[in-house]
């Protein structure tokens, strides 16, 4: 079990050292989201108040987007040069690749988040009524996207289609998530009479189901 | 003792046999030569050994444990130098060595003592440790992918085409690296095009075509 934790640590710790030095997220991901956050806004011509409401889905489309590029990108890391390998190789439990590379998507994909909630506040107008409503969908739904994505992320790129095959995989199974992560923010955000908690237990249920079944799939890593 | 015994082992690659029933023994010690021409199967092979494969039909052990179902105890115990580099490019030639150095498990005590022996032996100075290895030449990449190789003391070498974009500086030291090897208890099997080099090295010529071996009892020159 020690030797997992250290295992996870180093393999979390490379990949977020790796993106630090490519600064891939700051200069291709980031811009990226930013870019989906006007283009929605000038696509829907909405005025503030639509542009308000829609808040809470285009941002969590934005963050799915985004996660695609992470995915694919933490995947690439891995196939160039075929480190991959050199890990399976090294007698390293599949099961610390998978969360050690889960682990770094999720930190990557929570800085993503606060700079596209900082974009919905400043340009769409939104207002926060539920502070730890939106941090706690935030951060469960954001481990729940990293760890389907780096199970299917593992899956696409082995079989050398990640760019096309990836979000065909990911997106749809992704829909629960979306779905509750966006009725949890309409909550959060103050657009929608609804319980945004149950919405957040819903979430919360989903992220255990998919980092449980992304944690029993981990033999794929080793075999990938 | 054998620490390479396979019997009538297939292999595919792609849904096509790439190994098409090969019987190979390695016995400890041995520098075994492994050569054929392209597409014969010696990388093939190499992945198998190295429990990268999973057989489609014979049966196998490599170091005792039994190829079809103790891939995971193979994988400790094996090293496999292949074409790619096995790097991570944007991390330094210092940083590659020590991130495999500890995910290889090497007890913490030993770590930074293994890392300074790679970095001294493969001749990679103080200079190139603190250069990431996307700017690195063809050769410097090999001698830090021969240093990650080296630093975790597989107990069986398995090493495809080692000297390649090597200087001869370079090579000599793969050359001798390779007898020290054999001298500390591992066994080497190099698939390689280099004839006379590796033959002049190794104790024996394995020689692979479409997929199986065509002689496996010619002795090498050493």
């Amino acid at each position: 079990m020690k030797r997992l934790f250290a295992d996870i640590r180093l393999i979390t710790s490379k990949d977020l050292k790796i993106e630090l030095r490519s600064r891939v997220l700051i200069n291709q991901v980031a811009p990226f989201a930013l870019i989906i956050l006007v283009l929605f806004g000038i696509a829907l011509d909405a005025d503030q108040k639509s542009l308000r409401n829609f808040a809470s889905g285009l941002f969590w489309i934005s963050v799915l987007l985004c996660a695609l590029m992470a995915i694919s990108r933490s995947m690439t890391i891995e196939r160039d040069d075929e480190a991959l390998v050199g890990l399976n190789l090294s007698g390293v439990d599949p099961l610390a690749i998978f969360l050690g590379k889960t682990c770094a998507i999720a930190i990557q994909l929570l800085i993503l988040e606060i700079f596209l909630g900082v974009g919905i506040i400043l340009l769409y107008r939104s207002e926060v009524e539920d502070f730890w409503l939106l941090v706690s969908t935030g951060l469960f739904a954001c481990i729940a996207v990293s760890a389907l994505g780096t199970i299917f992320g593992f899956l696409a790129s082995g079989l050398g289609v990640r760019e096309t095959l990836l979000p065909i995989l990911l997106l749809p199974l992704l829909l629960p998530v979306l779905i509750g992560a966006t009725r949890a923010f309409d909550d959060a955000l103050g657009v929608a009479a609804i319980n945004g908690w149950n919405w957040f237990a819903f979430v919360a249920g989903l992220t255990v189901i998919l980092t449980t079944v992304g944690a029993g799939a981990n033999y794929l890593l080793a075999d990938n | 003792m054998s620490v390479v015994k396979l019997d009538g082992l297939v292999a595919l690659l792609e849904g096509f046999p790439a190994l098409t029933g090969v019987d190979l023994t390695v016995n400890a010690g041995e520098i075994v030569f492994v050569k054929g021409p392209n597409g014969a199967g010696k990388t093939t092979l190499l992945h198998l050994c190295a429990g990268l494969i999973q057989p489609k039909d014979g049966t196998g052990s490599i170091l005792g444990h039994d190829l079809s179902s103790e891939r995971t105890e193979i994988r400790k115990r094996v090293g496999l130098l292949s074409h790619s580099s096995g790097l991570y490019r944007d991390l330094t030639v210092l940083e590659n060595i020590t991130f495999w150095t500890q995910i290889a498990g090497v007890e913490q005590s030993e770590i930074d003592s293994r890392i300074v022996w790679a970095l001294e032996r493969m001749e990679l100075g103080s200079k190139l440790q603190n250069q990431k290895v996307r700017s690195l030449s063809v050769g410097q990449k090999r001698r830090t992918s021969l240093a990650v190789f080296i630093v975790r003391r597989p107990d069986l070498w398995l090493m495809d085409e080692p000297h390649a974009g090597l200087d001869q500086e370079g090579r000599q030291i793969v050359d001798d690296l390779i007898e020290e090897s054999v001298g500390a208890g591992a066994t080497v099997i190099v698939a390689s095009h280099d004839f006379e080099r590796v033959a002049n090295l190794s104790t024996r010529i394995v020689t692979l075509s479409g997929g199986a071996v065509l002689d496996a009892d010619r002795e090498g020159n050493r």
